[in-house]
């Protein structure tokens, strides 16, 4: 089993914050929207966090609660894919050509 | 044998899935690679979930003689869950986009919050540090939750007025306040025995009262920005929820969204040429045009 004490859980926040700070850093004003979108889809993952709780659930308080957590996890993620792709598409069909040319 | 197997899997594809998840996200960064960055990312967010069920090697020896009724119930709320979404998110028109990306960012925050529930509920967290964590990502969940659903309902033009009250910023800091104090005579009693379970659903009452309040008097127009801030908020819960659970590829993503959100925010508040304190706590800014149109 992995163990994360408090520090090592600092550093990975820390360095994580970083990478999301660079990564959105200088995107054009039109990618906004999209981003918002596609980042709402990255932490959909916590449909993982869902999954792991409802297999160790032991009273039926914790399976309902759990299931509402997977539930919910999984309208995130795939409901973030949705839109996002088609935001994205929606912007692929407007640049495409004017790259091209 | 092969627990351990099994863990290493889990543990390798986790990282896999951490890493194409911020690789999506930087290739949806710029305008040439965007439309094939959600396709890496939704691979990485694949393999995790399938990799998620060898869990079941893991589980406490409490919790087997449910694991065919958990694993069940997981795969019924992965489908139902995934697969309304999935069709409103296809279904829905192209302008109503906004309030969709805010209903599915306030799923995120409610899943972020659940999973503290039952953590509190099962009493698996011990020490204070987890404990603490537990608690701010449950009320930082719970308020994205209320909150981003409010601010659907307004983008959908359920709620059509901001509703402002008189004094609503001491109201607010007042609900803010009882909430923290909610959370930390949780943290309090944790560590004496047994916590009533009404501390927790009051807990996590008021924590959605304050969100659903703090949203209220916003206007329409400032509500893109509204998600934003509670896409950072959600991105937030999930990466404390990932430290109390110990699964790095939950707190890495969400850490990376934590902060890519807040960035994403203030770029948005700047193009609108205002502050983000500015569009949370201004009741004035808009109001003349709403009160009386």
């Amino acid at each position: 089993m992995i163990h994360i004490d408090s520090f090592t859980g600092l550093y990975i926040f820390m360095l994580a914050g970083f990478a999301g700070w660079i990564i959105i850093g200088r995107v054009p004003a039109i990618l906004h929207t999209p981003l918002m979108s596609g980042s709402n889809f990255v932490h959909g993952i916590v449909v993982i966090g869902g999954i792991i709780v409802l297999l160790d659930a032991t009273t039926l308080t914790e399976r309902i609660i759990g299931f509402i957590a997977v539930l919910l996890g999984a309208g995130n993620a795939a409901g973030g894919y949705a839109v996002t792709d088609r935001m994205l598409a929606m912007f692929q069909t407007s640049a495409h050509p004017a790259h091209a040319k | 044998m092969i627990d351990q197997v099994s863990q290493l899997l889990v543990g390798a594809v986790d990282l896999v899935a951490a890493f194409l998840l911020l690789y999506g996200l930087h290739r949806m960064a710029s305008p040439v690679t965007a439309p094939s960055g959600i396709f890496v990312a939704g691979i990485g967010m694949a393999v995790a979930i399938l990799v998620t069920f060898l869990d079941i090697v893991g589980v406490s020896a409490a919790a087997r003689p449910f694991l065919p009724v958990n694993i069940g119930l997981a795969l019924i709320a992965l489908v139902i869950g995934g697969g309304v979404s999935w069709w409103g998110g296809r279904k829905v028109a192209m302008t109503a986009m906004p309030q969709m990306v805010a209903i599915y960012n306030g799923m995120g925050g409610g899943a972020a919050g659940s999973i503290a529930a039952v953590e509190l509920f099962a009493r698996h967290t011990t020490g204070i540090v987890p404990l603490v964590v537990t608690l701010l990502g449950a009320l930082i969940g719970a308020v994205s939750f209320a909150g981003s659903i409010i601010a659907w309902a307004k983008l959908q033009s359920i709620l059509n007025k901001p509703l402002r009250l008189p004094f609503m910023r001491y109201i607010n800091l007042f609900l803010f306040l009882l909430s923290l104090a909610a959370g930390v005579m949780i943290a309090v009693l944790s560590q004496s025995g047994a916590v009533s379970p009404d501390f927790i659903y009051g807990f996590f009452i008021l924590a959605m009262l304050f969100g659903i309040m703090l949203t209220l008097p916003i206007g329409g127009a400032d509500m893109p920005v509204v998600i934003s801030i509670y896409n950072a908020f959600t991105g937030l819960a999930v990466g404390l929820e990932g430290f109390v659970l110990q699964n790095p590829a939950l707190m890495i993503a969400g850490m990376v969204v934590g902060a890519a959100g807040l960035m994403l925010t203030i770029l948005m508040a700047r193009a609108m040429n205002r502050s983000i304190a500015n569009v949370l706590f201004s009741n004035f800014g808009d109001a003349p045009t709403h009160a009386h149109g």
